[in-house]
């Protein structure tokens, strides 16, 4: 059965919800940035944006340990620079520059940072759910008790490489927690035309012998405390957690989507939510917060992310020789060349 | 030197790799407690326990994806289809994310991952349970291909790829797990990359791997009686290959037959034998000819399907075509 979450309660300190806020607007701001430069053809490909989304990849991993696990689809950006990756290298990455991330050969939908045990954004829809269940399935083997906390959108639910992953994950009670980011389309599919029932718990939870909850993630607090339960479960060996986060996001699919599928109305509707602008309320209502620090922060994140563009812009480009490097970890050598 | 089956031979590949490195594991269907399908892992449940030999549910790609994730943090893992025909339910997770992932993440994260597993035509499985894909696997950068034709190889090559940093697709034959040959005990390691000369001769090569090897060896013989000196090499790792064996061997016979069980169209010969002829065409004395599969989906018929592989009749014709020779 699924557990609605109902009602915030404090459960961190005045120092990390501040923490949290600052990464909440890095995260917008680099977004907002990354879009203008996509506009202006800096930026190649699919740039997929988080905006809307900020809390739930905030309120989630602040609550995991330095030596636990994360991995994420391809709206990866959000989640990277909440682990807490440098903006220099993830803007440098969607620049395709070589001091990117990954080395400006993944790009947007493939952020890396293997020292914060950031497993990757990856792009095909649902593939990374059984990478996550592996990584469990790692630690449990190790003997250890880090957890891998894995997100998706509400369109890899339909994949059957979700009902897998969580079968054996719920089977061998692996440390893993599965979190769909529901913000109810998937690129431009209403989840009521994707999905036979709405309430996804229903899907991810009891079928595999797990708990579910839903929680509205436009509160980084109650996400938070989700997800501790969730770890507390996996560190004690008891298995998977499924996390239903409802969730809205204020741009397109990606860059290229003109947004016909919703009305203005809808949008101004879910920006009265906005998670940045609950969040930086409540901390102001209890005073942890006030205008002048506020401005402060807005301004010092306006120039960490212009920085950033600038060292993205400044870097250079991996030369031709990259082409054939990091391909295999013995000396590769390509079958055919000119 | 003992005589072991190939899939004893593989058998105690495993069982050494395992012994030696507790990050090795293998996970398949039955592999278990049911000892395997085709008994490979016999025994290995007995002595390594279920946290290291796991059955799973049918679900290739749940467990393919499994083992590609365990990798990413420093296990090996050891993941048997039943037959690589099923490894098409899991093909996405070996193309988009064992091959990739050093790629895309700027080499942060390898995938020393094993993919082992039957296949071919083995008698009467039809065209779902008979497949060979070799040519599809050995198109992606990013992957290891190694094919194993005898007990010896299998050892050698499967503890070699246990040990690889890459990912490895190792695929058997099964009409071969009850073939015996000599085996050396102990740290065999067969080199990946390094193809095999097991009959040498001077009029003409002859390239194969797995299974052909035992058709290809058997027309060398008989036309070693008509005083043909046939030239036999065992390719043994399909990507990379070793093109300088196969160089050394055709610069000296000027001519080349391709033995194969795979279908013809973008096969593994019509890929080597263009690379012979943009490396040396002038050094051939006739085109390279290939032995495939038919190029028809794989037929239950007993008949039908013996009809669809490179029969010892089949290669002496070509070996014929390549000496203008007349049988």
């Amino acid at each position: 059965m699924s557990q609605v979450q109902t009602a915030p309660r404090t459960i961190v300190d005045r120092h990390k919800a501040v923490i949290w806020l600052r990464q909440m607007h890095l995260i917008r701001r680099f977004e907002e940035r990354a879009a203008f430069l996509y506009q202006n053809q800096k930026i190649g490909g699919f740039c997929h944006l988080y905006n809307g989304q900020e809390a739930c990849a905030v309120g989630s991993i602040g609550m995991l340990r330095d030596d636990d696990y994360l991995i994420t689809a391809y709206r990866d950006h959000g989640h990277a620079l909440a682990r807490g990756m440098d903006p220099k290298p993830a803007m440098a990455e969607l620049l395709g520059k070589s001091t990117g991330c990954s080395g400006g050969k993944g790009g947007s939908m493939h952020f890396f940072q293997a020292e914060k045990g950031f497993l990757g954004g990856h792009a095909i829809v649902g593939s990374h759910i059984p990478l996550a269940t592996g990584v469990a399935f790692a630690n449990k083997y190790k003997g250890g008790d880090q957890v891998c906390l894995c997100y998706f959108g509400d369109g890899a639910i339909n994949q059957g490489s979700f009902h897998e992953a969580l079968n054996m994950a719920g089977m061998w009670k692996l440390p893993a927690i599965y979190y769909v980011e529901n913000n109810m389309i998937s690129m431009g599919t209403q989840l009521e035309r994707s999905s036979a029932v709405l309430d996804l718990t229903v899907r991810g939870g009891e079928p595999y012998h797990m708990p579910a909850y839903r929680v509205d993630a436009n509160d980084v607090e109650q996400v938070a405390e989700v997800t501790q339960r969730a770890i507390t479960r996996a560190r004690a060996g008891e298995g998977p957690t499924f996390i239903e986060a409802i969730t809205y996001r204020f741009r397109g699919h990606s860059m290229s989507d003109p947004q016909k599928y919703r009305t203005k109305e809808d949008m101004d509707k879910a920006k009265l939510r906005d998670p940045i602008t609950l969040w930086e309320n409540r901390l102001l209502q209890r005073g942890w917060i006030d205008e002048s620090s506020l401005e402060q922060m807005r301004e010092e994140i306006r120039d960490q992310v212009e920085a950033a563009i600038e060292f993205a812009e400044n870097s250079p480009e991996p030369g031709p020789e990259d082409l054939y490097t990091n391909i295999t970890v013995a000396p590769y050598t390509p079958q055919e060349s000119d | 030197m003992p005589i072991l089956a190939y899939r004893d031979a593989l058998n105690q590949a495993m069982a050494e790799e395992m012994e030696r490195d507790d990050n090795v594991y293998l996970m398949g269907e039955e592999v278990a407690e049911y000892n395997g399908a085709y008994k490979v892992s016999q025994g290995l449940w007995d002595r390594f326990g279920s946290r290291r030999v796991i059955d799973t549910p049918i679900s290739e790609g749940g467990f393919s994806g499994i083992g590609i994730g365990s990798a990413m943090v420093g296990l090996r893992p050891i993941i048997e289809f039943m037959t690589f025909s099923f490894s098409l339910v899991a093909i996405d997770q070996i193309l988009n994310n064992a091959a990739n992932m050093r790629y895309m993440s700027g080499g942060q994260f390898s995938i020393p991952i094993v993919f082992r597993g039957s296949s071919g035509m083995a008698g009467c499985l039809a065209a779902t349970h008979s497949h060979r894909l070799e040519a599809i696997y050995s198109h992606f950068p990013g992957l290891t291909v190694v094919m194993p034709a005898t007990a010896a190889d299998a050892k050698g090559l499967l503890k070699s790829a246990i040990r690889s940093d890459d990912p490895v697709i190792f695929i058997e034959h099964e009409n071969l797990y009850g073939e015996k040959g000599e085996v050396p005990e102990g740290d065999h390691l067969v080199p990946i990359g390094k193809a095999n000369v097991v009959r040498e001769g001077s009029d003409v090569t002859l390239l194969t791997y797995s299974r052909s090897i035992l058709n290809t060896l058997a027309a060398a013989e008989q036309l070693a009686g008509e005083g043909v000196s046939a030239e036999v090499i065992d390719l043994r790792t399909l990507r990379p290959l070793d093109m300088d064996t196969i160089l050394k061997s055709v610069l000296k016979t000027h001519r080349c037959v391709i033995i194969e069980e795979n279908w013809p169209y973008c096969g593994i010969g019509a890929g080597v034998a263009d690379r012979i002829y943009q490396e040396i065409f002038d050094e051939l004395d006739a085109p390279i000819r290939r032995v495939t599969a038919k190029d028809a989906p794989i037929p239950y018929n007993r008949k039908l399907e013996l009809s669809m592989l490179p029969t010892v009749e089949r290669i002496v014709a070509k070996i014929n075509d390549v000496l203008y020779r007349k049988a």
